[in-house]
């Protein structure tokens, strides 16, 4: 199967090298046994290049201490997704050290090198081969220093916990604390070290709790917020009402009013200082500003008309065969409209920063999935040079690719440079919705067509301003075309009234909706088991083995739908894992209201580095995925964001959460493929389905809020509008 | 209007002087620099400042500093005691209940005033008892089964 790739996040070019020399930049981590190495995921882009001091094109390096202990210095961030632990595993594995002699040391702009930024699943993806080459010469090196200081030819030493032995005497041995003593040698990994067979590995494969963990139980994990700086203030920043809204008239003479408030004005910056964020927030409320709104010309109802109108840009993403051929053979044709709304990211950390300026030097510390280019941002923003302007990331609370978007950073830098104090910006839950880039709305047409037997013979896709990311369908069919129309990232200029972006698993959320919707008709249709049905028109060995694992966990067992038991099924691609669920449901047929109740997730993604961290990513998703399969829409007029809180925007909660199964499809010998977002993207499609099953009705709009539902149930479809083919 | 409010927190007694009309939460956060209670919503709609007042879980961005004066306050910062987990804790670290941890310290308060409530809570009040505390990180799974395993933890001791 072909990896989807991660594409179309847009970066600021980034030209200017910060100045270390080689010299200094080894002075600054202390010296010891030091391996430079390059992640491969594109970090390394030529222009892109950081540290002049550093050997050219890596991204990250490790580094053996004179205490033995082993630290890797990674751009890449810690969200929830469990990095801070998976990556460590591969890392003591391949080096062999116990676990708990690893740090990492992440997202810090300074301290380590230029990274593209964490999202896409790609960490343990691309990082986790990379890193283990490097671990694995590291040991080369450690084991060329021992045959020195024991006297012993390389051949005969092996590594064990830390130290370097004699094989054929073991209590000759070397601590690599000994070893890294006094030492600065310096290596940039290359070519192809000797790696560990995946049955040598002691700690990856194996399930390990999570290191963040105690921090995170006692409540001193520090949050970006949670950061406190001498004299720091705190800043409330006055918002327009809505996107695209002109300020007419302001008077912020009542400021004044409120004790130790500063008013701060710079264009159309205007804040207010506070010692404290609740002493801010009163002093902003009187601030008496008029605005200028201009008149909504679309909102969430019209959205979709407006997407077919404007999204031109025609994108083939994958095609074969010949469409009328395919619809020659078709004894039973299908076409279909999906739409799906916009969806907020909703982390439970709204976006925060805390700046601090000394003369021309800025440091952020920020809530962020991207530290370098927000470092250049903040950089562009002050009139810094790059190099002077450092990045910390401290634990992120939940980014799933919404803190890709630094604004709040660099509010908080201007605000600190011109108040010349630190100052902290941390957004209120209502500015979280209203600068939120959100999944974009989308459109998606088939049209399909099958043969009585139950093959299907070709496949005519369409979307619409989701992005193409899994599109491409994967079942074995003659005649196929995919198309992408229009582009997906929001802003001015865009066909999206306000900003949107990548939300976890981009567009294939939307892409795995209509497409296993769209299968399930045809099964349907053919009177066919829809297990069955896709089993017959799949090839992918990987995919099969993914649904297989789940039918077996769930006990399926065949009937055409609607079977009236509430069984759905949907497969996926995403991030190069294959991902098959099985879900139950309940519909309460007089008011709308769908319970989860079961779901069974099979996972086919490669080598897996820690089960129970993929598991918890797994239940993550099922979790996450039914806020926008049920309730999750944001409603807008125009530029105005009708939704502020959690009152309106529902997310969902524990009684909504069905009892959830993963299965790992054993797969060693395949390199780790991602594992943060793929159980999401089926999520859409395996409850439309088991609300087919369970009654018949067939749900073509997301999110299958109650009133939608009790709609389809009483015509057999919710009636997504007439949208004209555009 | 500044006066002085004297309340128990985490186990002594405290005195500070500020408005009695401020929220909780920032006097917690910003005034006594204990961050471990989070900002969510500021509407009484996720429970991340969840803190426990008089043993019963309050949501910190409501509740005026001034209702605690006298009060016994514990916050998540308060929780281990000597060094120790308290059991929840412990549960929590053990089953992997928390992802970015966000929602952690709001989860856990949460969780402890309804053990203390009903030490023996049946699957469904638990989830009953959590339903208003968001997660957006889909953590609930692992919150529950630590929630009955800390509970079955404190009946034991
Ligand atoms: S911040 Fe208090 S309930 Fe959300
Ligand atoms: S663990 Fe991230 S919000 Fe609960």
């Amino acid at each position: 199967m072909k990896e989807d790739e991660y594409i179309e996040l847009d970066f600021s070019d980034i030209t200017t090298d910060p100045n270390l020399t080689r010299r200094e930049f080894l002075r600054l981590i202390g010296g010891g046994i030091i391996i430079f190495f390059s992640i491969g995921d594109g970090s390394t882009v030529e222009g892109r290049r950081r540290g002049r001091g550093y050997p050219e094109d890596f991204n990250a390096y490790l580094r053996i201490g004179a205490d033995g202990r082993v630290t890797c210095f990674t751009g890449k961030i810690e969200m929830g997704q469990g990095v801070v632990t998976s990556l460590a595993q591969m890392l003591a594995d391949e080096i062999d050290v116990s676990l708990q002699s690893v740090d990492m040391v992440m997202g810090d702009t300074t301290l380590c090198p230029w990274d593209m930024g964490t999202f896409g699943s790609m960490t343990t993806r691309f990082f986790g081969p990379a890193l283990r080459a490097a671990g694995a010469e590291a040991r080369a090196v450690l084991i060329e220093l021992a045959a020195e200081f024991l006297q012993t030819p390389a051949e005969r030493l092996a590594t064990e916990n830390g130290a370097v032995f004699d094989k054929k005497n073991k209590a000759k041995q070397v601590s690599y604390a000994q070893l890294a003593k006094g030492k600065t040698i310096a290596r940039r990994a290359k070519g192809k070290p000797a790696l560990k067979k995946p049955s040598e590995f002691k700690i990856v494969g194996r399930d390990v709790l999570r290191r963040d963990a105690l921090e995170k139980v006692t409540g001193a994990a520090k949050f970006a917020g949670d950061i406190r700086l001498p004299d720091m203030l705190y800043a409330k920043i006055l918002r327009p009402p809505a996107h695209g809204a002109k300020m007419r008239s302001v008077d912020t003479s009542a400021v004044e009013d409120v004790d130790g408030a500063r008013l701060i004005r710079d264009g159309d910056l205007i804040a207010v200082l506070h010692k404290s964020p609740d002493g801010a927030e009163k002093a902003l409320e009187k601030i008496k500003a008029e605005f200028d709104v201009p008149q909504a010309t679309v909102d969430d109802e019209t959205i979709f008309e407006h997407l077919l109108s404007s999204a031109q840009r025609r994108n083939v993403v994958a095609s074969g065969g010949n469409i009328e051929s395919g619809e020659k053979l078709a004894d039973i044709r299908i076409e279909q409209t999906y739409l799906d709304g916009y969806v907020a990211h909703a982390p439970m950390e709204t976006h925060t920063a805390l700046a601090k300026v000394d003369g021309n030097k800025a440091t952020v510390w920020a809530s962020t999935q991207t530290p370098f280019s927000l470092k250049d941002q903040v950089a562009e923003a002050l009139g810094f040079a790059q190099q002077d302007v450092r990045v910390i990331t401290p634990f992120v609370g939940g980014g799933f690719g919404g803190k890709t978007s630094g604004r709040q950073a660099i509010e908080a830098a201007r605000l600190a440079k011109l108040a010349s104090k630190p100052v902290q910006v941390a957004w209120s839950r209502e500015e979280e919705f209203f600068y939120d880039t959100f999944r974009p709305a989308a459109v998606v047409k088939i049209r399909s067509g099958v043969t009585k037997a139950g093959k299907i013979v070709f496949w005519d896709y369409g979307v619409y301003s989701a992005g193409e990311r899994g599109s491409a369908q994967f079942y074995d069919i003659p005649h196929h075309i995919t198309a992408s129309f229009g582009g997906w990232m929001g802003g001015s200029g865009s066909v999206h009234p306000f900003a949107t972006g990548p939300w976890r698993a981009p567009a294939n959320n939307t892409n795995t909706f209509a497409r296993e919707s769209q299968i399930d008709i045809m099964a349907s249709k053919a009177a066919m088991d829809p297990v069955e049905f896709r089993l017959k028109n799949l090839r992918d060995e990987r995919m099969i083995s993914a649904l297989k694992a789940a039918a077996e966990e769930f006990g399926w067992t065949r009937s055409k739908a609607p079977s009236g038991r509430g069984l759905g099924v949907a497969c996926g691609t995403d991030s190069g894992t294959c991902v098959a669920l099985i879900a139950e449901v309940a519909v309460d047929k007089a008011s709308g209201h769908v319970q989860v109740k079961r779901v069974v997730c099979g996972q086919e993604m490669g080598l897996v580095i820690n089960p129970e961290g993929a598991r918890i990513q797994m239940e993550g998703c099922i979790t996450m995925g039914l806020g926008y399969a049920l309730s999750e829409d944001i409603h807008f007029e125009g530029g105005k964001i009708v939704d502020v809180n959690f009152d309106t925007y529902e997310l969902p909660r524990f009684s909504w959460v069905p009892k959830i199964e993963t299965v790992l499809v054993e797969a060693q010998g395949t390199s780790p493929q991602g594992g943060g977002e793929p159980a999401i993207i089926c999520m859409g499609a395996v409850i439309a389905n088991a609300i087919f099953d369970a009654t018949g009705a067939r749900l073509l709009q997301l999110p299958m809020n109650p009133k939608r539902t009790k709609q389809a149930l009483t015509s057999g479809t919710h009636d997504v509008q007439n949208l004209a083919h555009a | 209007m500044t006066e002085t409010i004297s309340f128990k927190l985490n186990g002594r007694s405290i005195s500070l002087s500020t408005d009695g009309e401020r929220m909780l939460l920032w006097v917690l956060r910003t005034d006594l620099g204990l961050t471990g209670t989070k900002y969510g919503c500021g509407k009484a709609q996720c429970g991340a400042c969840t803190v426990i007042v008089d043993g019963k879980a309050v949501r910190s961005c409501v509740v005026p500093v001034g209702y605690v004066k006298g009060k016994d306050v514990i916050t998540i910062e308060g929780l281990a005691k000597n060094g120790k987990l308290h059991p929840i804790q412990e549960a929590f670290v053990k089953h992997d209940a928390l992802q970015c941890g966000f929602c952690t310290p709001g989860t856990i308060l949460n969780a402890y005033s309804l053990l203390l409530k009903n030490p023996r809570p049946s699957r469904a009040e638990i989830i009953q008892g959590m339903d208003d505390n968001l997660c957006r990180c889909g953590a609930h799974v692992r919150i529950i089964r630590a929630i009955e395993s800390a509970a079955e933890e404190m009946r034991r001791r």
